[in-house]
Formats: C-alpha cells, structure tokens, sequence
C-alpha cells in the first residue's frame, strides 16, 4: 500500500522560501533617524534629491521631509525631451504631497549638444550621460543650497548594478540602499508616497517605453525573493535550487551581482606606500562626527 | 537607602566618533544630571567615550588609566563635592604599558578606580572588525562595588555564557553590561529590530537563570549609516524589567535595585548553589585535553586516535593501490 502523500510536501518551498520582511513602521523610523543623524553630524540641515516620478525617489523626499521638516528638502526635477509627462506630473505630485521644495532644470540642451557630436551613440551611453548630467547638477546645488545628495539607488538595483556609476548611484548618503524593491513599496505604501507613483511599473524613464522589469528580464518580487535568500541568508545554489529557484534565473543574477562589485566599491588603488586610502589607512567616514 | 539597596542609572547616549572632548562633556552632563536623579551608579555604554568603529584612531584616542581624562572621570565620583553620583563606568580605550589597546569598561567609585574590565570576546566577523584593533582581555572578575557584588561584562561577552556563568560563580548579584549593540534584521510583527529581540531574550534568560540583576546600557545613534538600536535595561533576577529605555533614541533610566530581590530567588531556585564546580571543571579538564590532543595530532599530521593512517602509509597505499595498514599499531610505530 502506498503511504498517503505528505501534505508537508506541498507546503515545503514555502519554509524554504521565507518572505522578504518588511516592517514599515521599524523601518520608517529607523531610516528617519538615519537620515537626521548622517545630515546634522556633518553641520548640514538641508538635502538636495533628485526628483523623477519614480517610487524610489519619492520615497527618499518623503523620508527626508518627515527627518529633517520639508523646507529643507529641496527637490530636483530634470526632465529630458524623451522623459514621459506623466512622471513630471508625478513628481509634482511628491511635491504637493510633502510640501517640499522644488526647482526644474531640464537636461534636454547639454545632453543634445554633446550627442550632437556622438550621433552614433546608443541607448545605454544616452541614458548614463542623462544620469550623469543629473548628478553634476545634483552636486552643484548641493554646493549652492548647503545640503547633501541624497541617493535614491535600492538593494534590488545596487546588487545588480542597474544603475549608472557616477549617475544616480552617486550620493553623500542613501537612505533606502538596504532595501529590496518590495520593502520599498511597503514602506512607500506606509508613509504615504501616492498610490499612482507606487503602483506603477518601474521604469528608469531614460527612453521611451522603457521598463525595469522588461529590461531586466525578470520581475522584482521574484528577483527579490532571491537576492534575500542569497545575499541575506546565504543560501547555496543547492538550497536556492530547493526553494524552487530556477538554476538559470539563479545563474544570471548571481553573475550580475559579481559583474557589478566594481560599482560598489571606490577605484582600485595601485599600492606603493605602507599606507593605502582603504587598505592600510582605515578611518570611518564619520571620523570625528 | 536601606542597606543593600541603591539606585542604578543607564545614560543611554550617542557619543561622536573619535572626539574625547565632546564625549567627556556628554559624560559629565550626564553624571550631574544622574546625581539630580538620585542615582547610586550611572552606567554608561561600551566605547562610547571615544565611539565605536574607530578603526586606525584607536591608538589616537587611547587612554592610560593615569591619564588626565580619567581622573576628570574619577573626580566625578569623588566623595565631598562631587559632581556626579557614587560610581559610574566609563567604556574606553585603555593603553596599557606594554601599548596595548583595550575595549575596557572602568568602575570608578568614590574617587577612585576600582576595577577595570577588558573585553575579552573581539567579535571579528560581519560588520565587527575589534580583533583587528584590539587586544583581547584575560579574565572574568566579579568586584565589590555599591551595588554589591558585582562584574562587568562588555557587549560581545555576553554572548558567550561562560562570561556570565564564571561572574555568578564568583558571587556577582549584578552584572553590568556596557553594550554597543547596532541594529540589524528587520522582521515584521515586532516593534524592534532582531538583534534587539535577542538581547531582550538573553538579558532576562541570564538574570533568571543566575538569579542575578542584569544592568544592560546599549547607545543609540549612527556611525558610518550603522545605527544603535538603545533599549537600555535593568533586570531583575525574576527576569522582570525594573527599566526600560527607548528604541533609538538618547535616553536616561533608572531603578532601585534591592539584593533581596536577589535572596528571594535564590530561595526559591538554589541553582547557584546546586552548582557543582568539581563536575564542571573536570569536565572541561576534560575536553581540553581531547580538543589539545586532537590540535596537537593536526599538528603532527597524526592520524586520528585508532582509526588513522599514518602518511607515509597513505602515500604507499596510494602508490601499490593497497588499504593502508589501520590502528594504533600503526600510529605507534611512527
């Protein structure tokens, strides 16, 4: 006679997949204090981030907003010709939500007058000039308005390295980039970012039509399951594979986080002294703060 | 204050990394502010007058026990005229003589020092990096101070329960435990983050069990996007919770610790003294010498006992494609 089957079975991916924990409130006020306390330590009240419709963005202002009062936040829209109306509306839509600041400097005529020149460019050189142009005027108004960058890059996107060096990965401090996609909306959800900007699809809006998800190849939810079984919770390829990971998908993202270390870390530095920036000369960023 | 009894005071603060002065200022506000409470002892967190991940500045920010900083610290405590309450502990840097570095918590009381802890577990894996910086502390010894018998026991030590288990077998009825505890690992349905919830766990787990006070002082505050999660504590040895700070947040409690708190519960569970040392210390005697014995056969690349091979034995029956000889004949004939 054959046993009856196990209903343990069934359920078993499940246990081996644990659900990615979100705790919007823990985590509302833990990034808040970051926030206030990586900004004031350095003698700085105010934060310049740039605004693109998107959730990460939106979330990043609004946690600034509710940290440091939203008069010292200041917002940076920096449409392109080709950016859709609809994440401009969007983000004016963050701004009346918060009550932040907000200025719009578009980047449509240096980006066109240097590819004027490169005609030949793609895509992906198109978009991390975009991303760049955004980051010097980040930077610059930082300068002007005595604040710090604020990052919007989250886990999901930083362990891929979809994201341009220098670009939108570039900031004085990030409060969202020890957060998945998924905890992102949850907490986006939480502190009120609007519904519209949390639901919509992902996009980098760096050209028409452009998705996240369709550029990627995968979805975040699932993407996410993964990086927090394998990043967080060490799990082998062997364990991966038990919790119904497909050895492809696992594969490929895998490949894609060690592809991209070389975003997360600062320039290699060729060694000579007895004491080099980061190997032998160690002082946290906060030395004396 | 009836013998036996005193008030215990956390300053649950967030110092500034790698500057003494501000920190020093942090401490002698809080010390005044803690005698206005009325507190006997005031407890402050590991490290946290110089700040946590200081990397290369530790030797920068070190402090020999003569140093000027500490009798500042000392005169706080100083009967007559003082400024701040009985005793306070101090998370510092200590240099010694010989110029080494250690994560030491200071008791200072009526003037004076009266012990010195060295942190003896350096955790070095994850985020922790103290092996690298620090050099590791010796020993476990209970003191007498206000409070009674006591010990004090840094963060990372308490993680490991002989620390604890060898204060309570030395007659401490308070453990101070100066922390630098950061957060990390959200999970959901829990108002605190997990490291939190397991501190919690072993705090009250340890003074019930050793029927003893548990005087937990954790700081808050961010280094480098690392934040402290706070939640200082006082414990009693029920395992009920005398004080309790805030989450994340600067932070000042109290409690009247009274021994007979103590005395009940060692009435009650006689664990202590059901303890049986001869059984614990043979056994240990024990597994050292099988765990040297095994080190020493690595060493030697002897075979394990009975059931090895020796190399060149390996090597031969590699070469003929022959079983290697087995047993202690073999190991003997080495």
């Amino acid at each position: 006679m054959r046993p009856p089957a196990l209903p343990a079975a069934a359920a078993e991916p499940a246990t081996l997949r644990p659900r990615l924990p979100t705790n919007p409130p823990l985590l509302a006020r833990i990034v808040t204090a970051f926030i206030r306390n990586e900004v004031r330590k350095v003698g700085v009240e105010r934060v310049v981030v740039g605004l693109s419709g998107g959730v990460d963005s939106a979330l990043s202002a609004t946690l600034a907003a509710a940290a440091l009062g939203p008069t010292n936040v200041l917002a940076i829209k920096m449409p392109y010709r080709t950016s859709s109306t609809e994440s401009l509306l969007h983000a004016d839509e963050v701004v009346a939500r918060t009550a932040i600041q907000a200025i719009e400097v578009e980047i449509t005529p240096q980006v066109d007058a240097y590819f004027a020149r490169f005609s030949d460019a793609d895509n992906m050189r198109r978009g991390n000039k975009m991303a760049r142009e955004r980051m010097t005027i980040l930077y610059d108004h930082s300068a002007r308005w005595k604040a710090l960058v604020l990052g919007t890059s989250n886990k999901t996107e930083l362990l891929l390295g979809y994201g341009t060096l220098y670009g939108d990965m570039a900031s004085a401090l990030n409060p969202i980039g020890d957060l998945y996609k998924t905890q992102v909306w949850a907490l986006s959800e939480y502190v009120g970012v609007p519904e519209e900007v949390v639901h919509k699809q992902p996009s980098a809006d760096l050209w028409m039509g452009q998705t996240d998800e369709a550029e990627l190849g995968f979805g975040y939810a699932e993407v996410d399951a993964l990086l927090y079984c394998m990043v967080d919770l060490r799990y082998s390829r062997a364990e991966l594979h038990a919790a119904g990971f497909a050895e492809s998908f696992v594969g490929r993202v895998a490949d894609m986080v060690r592809n991209s270390q070389f975003k997360r870390r600062l320039p290699v530095i060729a060694k000579v002294s007895n004491r080099t920036i980061d190997r032998d000369f160690r002082y946290a960023r906060d030395w004396g703060r | 204050m009836a013998r036996g009894e005193c008030t215990v005071a956390v300053a649950q603060v967030s110092p500034r990394l790698g500057d003494l002065d501000t920190n020093l200022t942090i401490y002698e506000t809080q010390a005044r502010a803690a005698r206005g409470l009325g507190a006997d002892v005031l407890v402050f967190p590991e490290l946290s007058l110089t700040g946590y991940f200081l990397k290369d500045m530790v030797s920068t920010v070190a402090l020999r026990l003569d140093a000027p900083e500490i009798k500042r610290l000392a005169a706080l405590t100083r009967k007559g005229g003082r400024a701040g309450p009985t005793a306070l502990i101090a998370g510092i840097v200590e240099e010694t003589d010989d110029y080494h570095f250690y994560n030491s918590a200071v008791y200072f009381e009526n003037g004076a020092i009266v012990h010195v802890h060295r942190k003896a577990y350096l955790p070095t894996y994850g985020l922790f990096d103290e092996g690298r910086y620090f050099a590791r502390g010796d020993r476990i010894r209970s003191f007498d101070s206000r409070v009674g018998r006591s010990a004090i026991l840094i963060c990372e030590d308490m993680w490991h329960p002989s620390t604890v288990y060898l204060a309570a077998l030395d007659h401490a009825v308070t453990v101070f435990c100066p922390s630098t505890s950061p957060l990390r690992g959200i999970t959901d349905d829990q108002p605190q983050d997990n490291n939190a919830r397991y501190w919690e766990l072993l705090n009250t787990m340890y003074a019930q069990t050793f029927s003893l006070f548990i005087v937990y002082a954790n700081r808050v505050g961010f280094e480098d996007g690392v934040g402290f999660w706070g939640g200082s504590e006082i414990v009693d040895p029920n395992g009920v919770r005398l004080a309790k700070a805030k989450y994340y947040d600067e932070d000042v409690i109290a409690a009247q610790i009274a021994l007979k708190t103590a005395r009940r519960q060692r009435v009650v569970s006689p664990l202590l003294r059901d303890e049986n040392l001869d059984l614990t210390i043979n056994e240990l005697l024990r597994i050292r010498g099988r765990d040297l014995e095994a080190s020493t056969r690595t060493a030697l690349v002897l075979p394990p006992r009975g059931a090895g091979r020796l190399p060149q034995a390996a090597t031969a029956a590699r070469r003929t494609g022959k079983p290697a000889r087995r047993g202690r004949r073999a190991a003997r004939s080495r």
